[in-house]
């Protein structure tokens, strides 16, 4: 029988042999340069790994092989990070009348992809029930800066500039909401969460004043529940005259079936990567679409792609914008991706795509109650957020069960997020995974749970059967160091 | 969870040693319990005055980076230099070699609205 064995650690490095070579490089046609001359003391500084072609693809395909990613086993972060984006997609937005497009040609000779990007306008337009849309933004938190320097051109625009200094933010906000706040010249205060996972009312009411420019909510909130007060919200924050900002980080549940527009909210950012399947980007190139309300219009970012008869025009005359927040169109790819999944599922489809992501979350907070149970007992939006406080008094934290998750061959779940939850695994199954995949899931988890109170150095130990055992994180935090040294310094002056 | 009986106490999880006019503030055993390994501590620098709740710096661990808030208005004296290299004395010994500032007592009447051991035990549990 075939055992499955850790893989091989070794670097490519230590593969290495003074000589070896993976290809022969044909004789020179021209004069040879001394190697030695020429790089003097690099050539023996620097020493690059020689190693032959097949030992080479052994080494990186193995490696490709330690991956784990969404196309090799359920994903628990979600649409946090990124949900699946179906292949398709990529098709699509690999066509060559797309691929080539050159973004200083003739608006008029690429009519073409300014159809996408307006279409696709239009599509999120109905679906998040904003007037107005630009894809400009290209990521998240990008999208949620851009919203906040449109609020406060709206402020300047009503002499209230100087005055609107407060963003207020809740307690179980993204980090990136008082991020962006700060980035844009405001303060930030905190209100609270109340016992149900809600906004606090009477807190908001208390700091909601003339001095606000806005309020950023994330609804379904960062605790996977939606804001039952979302109406009563954006009363009180209008009524002081300030502005409510929707983070669409969780639009995942919402899609399809119910509009921020409509709950009051005077502008929002949506992720394309984490509801309209696009690569995630690890930094760019993303999409932090906007929508906005009629009133934010003459501060929008340009150009702004406007349909004259039959042709795509750029409308840059708009004196009040903010000016550009990007190069060109933004992340013009991401248009052709998002219009890709949009079709696909088409009016009847997206519904489907919140409904069944609620239904997983459920599903699984349901199946783990007895184990780990939820923060906040009630009905959950896509995600649910658990407590792992139960098993504290045995020493075994979130971090330990999220370890030991990786020896039974999942990826873990968030951990220690919401802040205001304590010992929090956040769940997000998304839309995509079956019945059996989730019950795989929480049964591991389940197992988990059960040796956490009856052989709980098993977690703490925790993963044992990877390439490398429990990391030391504040080490990794503190003494980063990404280069690879010789095990046994050589004798000096050997070089 | 370790509470010393002769220290005072805020509900954000300071702590406070006073010494004639001089208190002595750091972060709780159960505030270093819950944010894990501490990597880095954001201090003052002396000399700057401080008002009651506002923030004296923060203290970034491998989980979060949480504010200190300062439990008494008044001027730092000092800051913890040893937390420059040695973050994990904190989690280590949050009570002693772990302490964060120095700032001398404007307003002693301020320590009166904070908590005793006991209190702060009973609003941990």
């Amino acid at each position: 029988m075939r055992t499955k064995t850790v893989p091989d650690p070794t670097t490519i490095f230590e593969k290495s042999s003074p000589g070896r070579i993976g290809c022969n490089l044909p004789v020179a046609d021209t004069p040879p340069v001394d190697w030695d001359t020429a790089l003097g003391k690099t050539r023996n500084e620097v020493k690059w790994p020689e190693i032959a072609e097949l030992d080479l693809i052994r080494h990186f395909t193995n490696l490709s092989h330690i991956n784990y990613g969404i196309d090799t086993g359920f994903y628990p972060l979600g649409s946090c990070t990124m949900k699946y984006n179906p292949k398709v997609n990529e098709r699509t937005a690999g066509m060559t009348g797309f691929v080539r497009l050159h973004p200083l040609q003739p608006v008029s000779s690429a009519q073409g992809a300014f159809e996408v990007i307006a279409t696709v306008q239009d599509i999120l337009k109905e679906v998040t029930g904003f007037e107005e849309m630009t894809m400009q933004p290209v990521a998240g938190a990008h999208g949620e800066l851009t919203c906040l320097m449109l609020i406060k051109a709206y402020h300047e625009s009503r002499g209230e500039g100087a005055q609107r200094r407060i963003v207020l933010v809740p307690d179980s906000a993204h980090g990136t909401n008082p991020a962006s706040a700060a980035r844009c010249g405001f303060e930030v205060a905190h209100v609270a969460t109340d016992a149900d996972g809600n906004t606090d009312l009477a807190d908001l009411e208390r700091q909601a004043k003339d001095n606000v420019a806005a309020f950023m909510v994330t609804n379904p909130s960062t605790l996977g529940l939606f804001e039952p007060n979302i109406r009563r919200i954006c009363e009180i924050v209008h009524a002081c005259g300030g502005q409510v900002f929707c983070d669409g980080a969780n639009m995942n549940a919402m899609v399809g079936t119910t509009r921020p527009g409509d709950h009051g909210f005077d502008c929002m950012h949506l992720n394309l990567h984490k509801t309209f399947s696009t690569p995630h980007g690890g930094g760019g190139p993303g999409c932090g679409a906007i929508g906005l309300k009629k009133h934010l219009e003459p501060f929008m970012p340009g150009p702004v792609i406007k349909k004259v008869g039959s042709q795509y025009e750029l409308d840059q005359s708009r004196p009040l914008s903010i000016g550009r927040v990007s190069g060109f169109y933004g992340q013009f790819l991401m248009a052709v991706r998002a219009l890709t999944f949009l079709l696909a599922h088409g009016r009847e489809g997206l519904p489907e795509i919140s409904r069944c992501s609620v239904l997983n979350a459920n599903y699984v907070k349901a199946r783990l109650k007895d184990h780990l149970p939820a923060a906040y007992d009630r009905p959950c939006m896509h995600e649910c957020v658990l407590t792992a406080t139960p098993y504290k008094a045995n020493g075994v934290r979130a971090l330990d069960i999220s370890k030991r998750l990786i020896d039974y061959g999942f990826h873990p779940p968030t951990n220690y997020f919401p802040l205001i939850v304590p010992e929090a695994l956040m769940i997000e199954p998304t839309e995509t995974e079956c019945k059996e995949t989730l019950d795989a899931f929480c049964d591991a988890l389940i197992a988990i749970c059960e040796e956490a109170k009856s052989d709980p150095d098993k977690l703490h130990d925790a993963p044992s059967t990877q390439i490398v055992g429990r990391l030391d994180e504040a080490a990794a935090v503190k003494n980063l160091d990404v280069t690879w040294k010789p095990p046994t310094p050589e004798p000096a002056g050997a070089a | 969870m370790n509470v010393p009986s002769d220290l005072k106490y805020t509900k954000s999880h300071e702590w406070i040693r006073v010494e004639g006019d001089t208190a002595t503030i750091g972060i709780t055993d159960h505030a270093q319990s819950e944010l894990g390994d501490i990597v880095f501590v954001d201090m003052p620098t002396p000399g700057r005055a401080v008002k009651a709740a506002e923030i004296l710096g923060s203290v970034e661990s491998v989980k979060t980076v949480s504010d200190v808030y300062s439990p008494v208005s008044g001027e730092v004296s000092a800051s913890n230099d040893a937390l420059g290299a040695q973050s994990e004395l904190m989690n280590a010994d949050p009570y002693g070699s772990g302490w964060m500032v120095k700032v001398k007592i404007a307003n002693p009447s301020e320590l009166d609205a904070l908590m005793d051991a006991e209190a702060y035990k009973a609003a941990l549990s």
